[in-house]
């Protein structure tokens, strides 16, 4: 407080006017990684990447899944499941409180939202974490909702992808947290099954429970450039092995150098890659007919043709 | 103070010494004063009944970590014969994290996967504190795999502070290994019962904890993260470790009424460690008589059940409409 703020009674003085939240919010935005300055609808029209330095911001599930698909034939699934409390956990706050407050900050009712729609056409589900919504942690709804949604895709014969941001389980609801791991990876069973394509997609961060269960688990394993993707977190493992980490530790592009991911892939190019990666999958699914019920040629070719005009 | 101790057994440890005190005392000197030392035992097992009817949850969680607690290698030589080690993963390395083997368990072949810690301080850093690699848990999945083709069913016993956090896990993948053998576990065409033997840590406890039964020593914990860790990032402080142990219900009992548990094996009077025969026996006694109920099952039954299971884990709300 200034000399001049203690010198006003209490009565007169207007609280927070000395803290950041005074300064409006909407029209620009600084880059955490490049310190550029950026007008904020030039930025939304970039997808949220820097144009200065590349550098990809963390956004929202809902941002994610508007940039993801079509804009027609979309529909919420498991938005009626809402997170309770079974443990009456308590730390400094209560999690209750904690979930009120995620609530009214981010609009979701928990950390992932999933819609079925159409990525150019194409019928897909897809579910996409928020990292706003306590860490886009992975409690009993997170797994759920990834459940109803893996579900949905087999009975429509249509592929998943999963957009991934979580610091891991979720903390408060304990071993009901852990189990999410076992559910989520046994969900992704059936989807095996019944050969439909599975695509993780990483977006930073991705650590902990979320990463070592359904995140590592793609037919493709995918992540946007320079996310933090791992098991523990950089201070842990500092911590314990008490050296310093070599450059660039648990990013993308050490992930992909190590094996663990397919490719990096622009968030601008997002669409095209995996609509062409997709139609290339489903390829053979669309075929399994053919075996059993020969239809003729003239057909066969039409679907041909089809299948690569799509992919422009 | 004796460090194989934990403080809340300190007057007893005081108590047990003066018995043995006075016993090498009537053994030297040829007198009896067996009346003294049996009163003396009688005021210890009350002592021990008092301390252990009322632990707290963080003495639960200091019990399951007990530096005299039995481990995965003293259960299979109390419990099975013929035990036979497998070692490695066929691609990097073995990692003596986890013991994995074929024995006999009551007569019948199974495949056993345990975590496993060390005892004295060369043994420990051999067995990485119990924290597992990638290479434990593809190891753990390969002789799984083996026990599915070869009709086996496999016991699990889990005793891990977690996965190891290091720069080396990381770079071979430890994210990929656990949520590979979740994925495999959940389908696994052979009965797979799990134990909590004393530590469960987090994923590195559930990467070989997915199956058909789940069973946790009475002085044993599973948690989704451990109390420390839970304290310095919800407290801020490692010191509300107890806090975080409680807020968390992470003992057999809790874990228990959270519905997640098939039997809660009993221990002996002060814990396992005070008597590794009678923990082996009860534990062995419950193994043989889950492992006979799911051989009954017919194996789709078997794995439609587990599916089941595993999809029930976790509590929401839902309302009908929109």
């Amino acid at each position: 407080m200034s000399w001049f703020e203690k010198l006003l009674p209490k009565t007169i003085r207007t609280e927070g006017s000395s803290k950041k939240g005074a300064v409006p919010e909407g029209l620009w935005t600084k880059c955490p990684s490049c310190n550029a300055i950026l007008y904020n609808i030039e930025l939304e029209r970039n997808l949220s990447v820097c144009p200065k330095c590349e550098h990809h911001m963390r956004i929202s599930a809902r941002m994610r899944l508007n940039i993801f698909l079509d804009e027609e034939g979309r529909e919420e699934i498991g938005k009626n499941i809402k997170p309770v409390d079974p443990l009456k956990f308590k730390d400094s706050k209560k999690y209750k409180d904690r979930i009120i407050q995620a609530q009214k900050q981010t609009k979701e009712n928990d950390a992932l939202v999933v819609m079925k729609g159409r990525l150019k056409g194409d019928d897909i589900v897809v579910a996409a974490f928020d990292f706003k919504f306590m860490g886009g942690s992975m409690g009993s709804v997170v797994g759920e909702r990834f459940v109803r949604g893996v579900n949905k895709s087999v009975e429509l014969g249509v592929p998943f992808i999963v957009f991934t941001s979580s610091g891991g389980a979720r903390m408060q609801e304990s071993l009901y947290s852990l189990f999410q791991m076992a559910k989520t990876s046994a969900v992704l069973t059936r989807l095996a099954d019944a050969g439909l394509p599975y695509i993780s997609f990483m977006t930073d961060p991705t650590m902990g429970g979320v990463s070592a269960s359904l995140a590592m688990l793609g037919d493709i394993n995918a992540a946007e450039p320079n996310a933090l993707i791992g098991f523990a977190g950089p201070r842990v493992i500092e911590q314990t092995v008490r050296e310093k980490l070599p450059e660039g530790f648990q990013r993308s592009e050490f992930l992909q150098e190590h094996g663990a991911i397919d490719m990096i892939i622009d968030r601008r190019e997002i669409r095209d890659k995996m609509h062409s990666i997709l139609t290339m999958l489903m390829a053979g699914i669309l075929e399994v007919p053919l075996l059993v019920d020969p239809i003729p040629e003239a057909v066969i070719a039409e679907n041909v043709v089809e299948l690569h005009s799509d992919q422009e | 103070m004796d460090l194989k101790f934990l403080d809340f057994e300190q007057p007893l440890a005081e108590l047990e010494a003066k018995i043995k005190e006075l016993r090498n005392v009537e053994f030297d000197n040829d007198i009896n004063i067996s009346d003294a030392i049996r009163q003396l035992e009688d005021r210890s097992r009350a002592l021990a009944e008092s301390i252990f009817s009322n632990l707290s949850d963080w003495q639960i969680s200091q019990l399951s970590r007990h530096p005299g607690r039995p481990y995965t290698l003293d259960y299979i030589e109390h419990i099975m014969t013929d035990f036979h080690e497998l070692h490695g993963d066929r691609a990097y390395a073995d990692d003596p994290a986890i013991v994995c083997g074929l024995a006999r368990l009551d007569k019948q072949p199974v495949m056993v996967i345990g975590h496993q810690k060390g005892r004295d301080t060369k043994e420990k850093i051999y067995r990485n504190f119990g924290m597992p690699r990638p290479e434990g848990y593809r190891k753990a999945l390969r002789v799984m795999k083996m026990a599915e083709r070869f009709k086996i069913p496999v016991i699990c016993l889990i005793d891990t502070p977690g996965a190891y956090p290091g720069i080396g896990a990381e770079e071979r993948g430890q994210s990929e290994a656990i949520a590979r053998n979740l994925f495999e576990m959940a389908k696994l065409r052979t009965p797979i019962i799990c134990t909590i033997i004393g530590e469960g840590g987090s994923g590195g406890a559930l990467a070989i904890g997915v199956g058909d039964r789940l069973i946790m020593l009475e002085y044993s914990i599973y948690s989704v993260i451990s109390p420390e860790g839970c304290a310095s990032i919800l407290w801020k402080s490692a010191e509300k470790s107890q806090l975080a142990a409680e807020a968390m219900g992470i003992t057999s009992d809790r874990i228990r009424e959270q519905g997640f548990l098939d039997e809660v094996v009993r221990e002996p009077l002060g814990g396992g460690h005070r008597n590794f025969k009678i923990i082996a026996l009860n534990l062995k006694e419950a193994l043989i008589r889950h492992l006979s109920e799911l051989k009954r099952q017919p194996i789709d039954e078997l794995l439609d059940n587990r599916y089941r299971r595993i999809m029930n884990f976790g509590v929401f709300s839902e309302e009908a409409g929109k």
